[in-house]
């Protein structure tokens, strides 16, 4: 699960990500997969759904799922304010929303500096990472989105 | 780009679909006594188009079959063949066969030989003749005209003696007269010299000597001949190829290596006897080319500006009116003046062998007379062009079916935001009767209209699935060996196309019960004084914003206390139960019933009734049950015209909004605890009019909140299902009614628990759409486990 | 510009056939579904040349070429048969309803190509 979204970008030396905030720590993910980056509405609850899935929104009249990453990652559950962020990205042939703290940077990180995820990884969110970079001191995960957001959800639930 | 072949196949595949429809169309009116010549070509065009396009696929056995098929047809259609009732069932059983053969073709699915065989060698019986490969369709159409006799002599190019050692070996001289028929036929002498010349290196002499002088001149007469002199490699198949749609309407000798030098074969018939200079009864001019420098002067520039080398211009073409033979000659490379002639000597095929060079020889007269070109043209007699037919079929377009449902969704996206902004102005307070309230009246109403019209778009006409019930009907008869004639009604009626396209299976299954349980044996029939035919009747029709559809058939009725028994030994009820007949009716609806005591191989497939009614209610429709002893039973579906939009009740829930189908509400009640009876292991039930109704807390069973310990003052929705089922849903208010948008959860995440999909409310938010049927099953297969089963009411 | 053809033929996939067969050879198709269309369109323009099916509803192609060669300025355009089959007796038949040449279905757009440059030149291309 390394690197097939890196090999796209074979001909480039450098990956650009965005970056956001969880709870404490920082994540990002591959700006390509990125549709649009939009502010807090209350979702709609799914029943029966798994505790990560906040529910669907309504992106211009299309339903979007809302998976709170937070829990997802098994950080906690994100006590959404006005403050929140949804990050709508595109995995595969569904789009969903991901919701998080805030949203911090556009970042280019050379390929050579991307580094996969030790095996041991502490905490519980490794398998969902899949590089690992240093930015100005501070540990960035790239999230892998297939692994968040794995096809069709609801009937594998 | 897509591939423009592959849209072509596919639409030659929509295409098969409608011509197969038609072929069914044309063979019930035969069936039913309709001998119009038309309707016997509608049904042969029909299978001829089909071979047609099937054949530019390259599919081979849809073109075998339907070549078979279109044979006897044909036979038909000449009058050769009348066909009788078995006919007429092989017909039928054949346009089955083709339309699986088609299917199988699109799909790339394999067909069962064997039926087609066996079709195929019924059809062969059937036209009585061995099917002739060339055998051609269009024999009887036709209507010969005079034609131009044949005049050619030249075939036996071997006893032609070589003329000219000059020309260099490897040349093939190719001569080429062509006669009236020629033009009349709209060929053009320049565009086959053209084409001839395409093939290498050629050197074009035109000989002119017989043309008469312009008194004389017969303009639609030929007059004219060539001579090709063709370096190339191509073979004499090819320079015949070229001439392929003039054969037998010109003279053509080909010889390699040698200049022909056979004599024009000129139709002269309607020449005079007698030439200026020519001599008496010689119709060949000593010297044509001076004859034709007499011509007026006009001619005579239009002559000259024509000489020139064909391999290096070409003039324009002629002017179409112009193209009668002596008008239209091709640029001509130095003609030398032709040899004098015998004059009279009917020698055709004796070319003189006295030409000095490799110039074309005017020479024998013409050995036959050839009918006047305006006949052959099928000039001045011709029928006047026939009036405009008033029977235009209405124009219609065909469109992606994902553009239509781009803009039913936009509609949607409409509806939502029309609904929105009504919220704002009423949030704002403006009174009813100003200006942005009326306007927004307004805009409502065209907003509804546009709704209706997009969702007519992708309406469809039944039509087509009544013709595969037809089939339906017909293969089930045999299998169970009962006549049954299939009457349908309301084909017109349109209906949303998935709903259609989901409608086929249930449908099936249906009619094909009918068949099998419905219908009576032919000799219970007879006892019963019915006729040994029996009938299923399918009709469809708009009632009330729904499509009704009834499949009845005139058969012994439900036998109530058959079924009963059968429910009771499989332990479907208890035994003992009161029920009134339409409760018995709908015991055909329980999972595990069959009321065949020898299970056939028609129905008897494992499918029941029960798969037929969730298959309708999962396209909202509801199914009824009706019967008469003796006389038969009517199923009666009716459906939602459209799945985009729903009439449903806004309900709150555990503070969560809802939608729920309004089709699936009987009644809405306040509820009282003191109605409420706990059946133990928390379960409770309504005490609603001398019966007992689960109750349910859809807050609870949605997982939005724990169950409630009392729920006084909250509001009941009583739900039923087709077979009587019962279920009272707790909600905490209903808020309004109205039709909302439908949207798929599906596509974006998957199936949900008790619902159905989504929609988007005036306030932006989603609501989710309730699937009552799916809910209540659920907690049917968890409440079987833990409580006794509730009991049909009574 | 190319040559402007008549095509007629009720059959939609053999029109869409003979549509892209004819632009991609540079002409200037024109479609008709049957006879009667067919006339309609001839009212409007000269065509080079014309390719028509036999089997039509409303008016077949015999009937089509018969009121083709009928109009004083058509009677010389060349008129293409489209025929499933190929013997001789049809070709014949073809002519003597006043047909210019033949085109065998399926067609093959190269050889449909040259039947039409042989009938009706090669345009002012």
């Amino acid at each position: 699960m390394t690197d097939q979204t890196m090999t796209k970008h074979s001909d480039d030396s450098e990956l650009e990500l965005l970056s956001f905030r969880v709870g404490e720590q920082e994540y990002s993910v591959d700006i390509m997969s990125v549709r649009e980056i939009r502010g807090w509405t209350r979702a709609t609850p799914l029943p029966h759904s798994a505790g990560y899935m906040r529910g669907v929104i309504n992106l211009r009249g299309a339903v979007l799922p809302i998976i709170d990453l937070a829990c997802r990652l098994s950080i906690g559950v994100t006590e959404t304010t006005e403050r929140n962020v949804i990050i709508v990205v595109q995995i595969g042939e569904t789009s969903v929303g991901l919701l998080v703290d805030a949203v911090s940077d556009i970042l280019s990180i050379p390929l050579t500096e991307l580094q996969p995820p030790p095996d041991m990884l502490s905490d519980a969110s490794a398998s969902f990472v899949r590089a690992l970079t240093v930015v100005e001191g501070r540990m960035l995960r790239v999230l892998d989105l297939d692994a968040v957001h794995p096809q069709k959800e609801g009937t594998a639930a | 780009m897509s591939d423009p072949m592959a849209e072509i196949r596919a639409s030659f595949f929509i295409e098969c679909e409608e011509l197969l429809e038609a072929l069914q169309d044309g063979l019930a009116a035969m069936e039913g006594g309709d001998t119009d010549s038309e309707t016997i070509n509608v049904c042969f065009r029909a299978v001829h188009s089909i071979k047609g396009g099937a054949g530019a696929f390259g599919l081979e056995s849809l073109v075998r079959f339907a070549h078979r098929y279109e044979t006897v047809m044909d036979e038909v259609r000449a009058g050769k063949l009348s066909p009788d009732h078995d006919a007429m069932m092989l017909f039928f059983r054949a346009a089955d066969v083709l339309s699986d053969i088609v299917r199988a073709s699109r799909d790339g699915e394999t067909v069962d030989e064997s039926e087609v065989e066996t079709t195929l060698s019924q059809l062969e019986a059937l036209a009585g003749d061995p099917p002739e490969e060339d055998d051609e369709a269009e024999v009887s159409d036709f209507q010969p005209m005079s034609l131009a006799i044949d005049l050619d002599v030249s075939s036996d190019t071997d006893d032609l003696p070589a003329l000219d050692e000059a020309d260099a070996p490897g040349k093939t001289f190719v001569r080429f007269a062509p006669h009236a028929a020629l033009f009349a036929s709209g060929n053009e002498p320049q565009h086959l010299l053209r084409s001839v010349s395409a093939l290498g290196a050629a050197e074009i002499t035109c000989d002119e000597s017989a043309i008469p002088s312009l008194k004389d001149l017969d303009p639609e007469a030929a007059h004219l001949s060539w001579t090709i002199a063709l370096e190339t490699d191509a073979s004499e198949t090819d320079i015949r190829d070229v001439f392929d749609f003039v054969d037998g309407i010109c003279d053509l000798e080909i010889n390699a290596a040698s200049a022909p030098s056979a004599p024009p074969l000129l139709d002269l018939g309607d020449l005079p006897s007698t030439i200026d200079d020519g001599g008496e009864a010689a119709p060949f001019p000593e010297a044509a080319t001076d004859e034709a420098s007499t011509m007026d002067d006009a001619q005579d520039a239009q002559n000259g500006a024509r000489r020139g080398r064909l391999t290096l211009s070409i003039s324009e073409p002629a002017e179409p009116d112009a193209a009668s033979g002596a008008m239209s000659q091709p640029p001509i490379e130095d003609t030398p003046d032709p040899e004098p002639s015998d004059a009279g000597e009917a020698a055709p095929t004796l070319p003189t062998a006295k030409s000095d060079a490799a110039a074309p020889v005017a020479d024998t007269p013409p050995v036959a007379a050839v009918p006047t070109p305006s006949g052959a043209a099928g000039g001045q007699d011709a029928p006047a062009k026939p009036a405009s037919a008033a029977s235009q079929p209405k124009p219609t377009v065909r469109v992606d079916l994902e553009r239509i449902d781009r803009l039913v969704n936009l509609v949607g996206e409409l509806v939502i935001n029309q609904a929105m902004l009504s919220q704002s102005v009423q949030e704002a307070g403006l009174p009813s009767n100003s200006p942005v309230s009326q306007g927004l009246e307004e805009f409502m109403q065209l907003t509804r209209d546009i709704q209706d019209s997009v969702m007519m778009i992708r309406a469809q006409p039944v039509k087509p699935l009544f013709q595969r019930m037809s089939r339906i009907v017909r293969e089930a008869s045999v299998a169970v060996g009962k006549r049954v004639r299939l009457v349908t009604e309301g084909e017109g009626t349109e209906v949303d196309k998935t709903v259609i396209e989901r409608l086929a299976d249930p449908l099936t299954h249906m009619i094909r019960n009918a068949v099998d349980h419905g219908l009576e044996s032919r000799e219970k029939r007879v006892e019963a004084g019915k006729s040994e035919e029996g009938k299923v009747t399918l009709t469809a029709a708009h009632r009330s914003g729904r499509v009704v559809l009834e499949i009845s058939d005139d058969g012994g009725g439900i036998n109530r206390p058959k079924v009963r028994e059968i429910a009771e030994s499989k332990g479907l009820i208890a035994e003992g139960l009161t029920l009134s007949d339409s409760e018995i009716d709908n015991l055909l609806f329980l999972p595990g019933f069959s009321t065949a005591s020898q299970v056939s191989d028609l129905s008897g497939r494992g499918v029941g009734m029960d798969v037929v009614r969730s298959a309708i209610q999962g396209l909202g429709g509801r199914i009824n049950i009706a019967s008469e002893p003796g006389s038969g039973t009517t199923f009666s579906i009716s459906l939602p015209l459209t799945l985009a939009v729903l009439d449903g009740m806004v309900v709150k829930a555990a503070g969560e909004t809802l939608v729920v189908p309004l089709g699936a509400i009987v009644e809405t009640l306040s509820l009282q605890d003191t109605e409420i009876r706990s059946v133990g292991n928390g379960g409770n039930v309504l005490h609603i009019r001398d019966s007992f109704v689960p109750l349910l807390d859809l807050g609870t069973e949605l997982g939005y909140r724990e169950a409630p310990t009392s729920y006084d003052g909250s509001v009941v929705l009583l739900i039923t299902q087709e077979d009587g089922t019962r279920a009272a849903l707790v909600v905490d208010s209903i808020e309004e009614q109205r039709q909302v948008v439908i949207k798929g959860l599906q596509e974006s995440y998957g199936h949900v628990p008790g619902i159905a999909a989504a929609t988007i409310l005036g306030d932006g938010q989603i609501a989710l759409i309730l699937d009552p049927v799916d809910l209540m099953s659920n907690i049917a297969g968890r409440g079987r486990a833990s409580a006794p089963p509730l009991e049909l009411a009574g | 510009m190319g040559l402007q053809i008549l095509a007629v033929d009720d059959s939609r996939t053999i029109r869409d056939m003979l549509k892209l067969a004819l632009l991609q050879a540079g002409f200037e198709p024109r479609l008709a579904e049957d006879g009667m269309h067919g006339l309609e369109v001839l009212e409007r323009m000269v065509p080079d040349a014309i390719i028509t099916d036999i089997n039509m509803p409303r008016m077949d192609g015999f009937g089509f070429i018969e009121a083709v060669r009928g109009q004083e300025r058509h009677r010389a355009t060349p008129i293409l048969v489209l025929t499933t089959e190929s013997a001789p007796e049809l070709k014949a038949r073809a002519r003597a309803a006043g047909a210019t040449g033949w085109i065998v279905k399926p067609f093959d757009p190269e050889k449909l190509v040259k039947a039409l440059r042989t009938v009706a030149g090669p345009g002012a291309a």
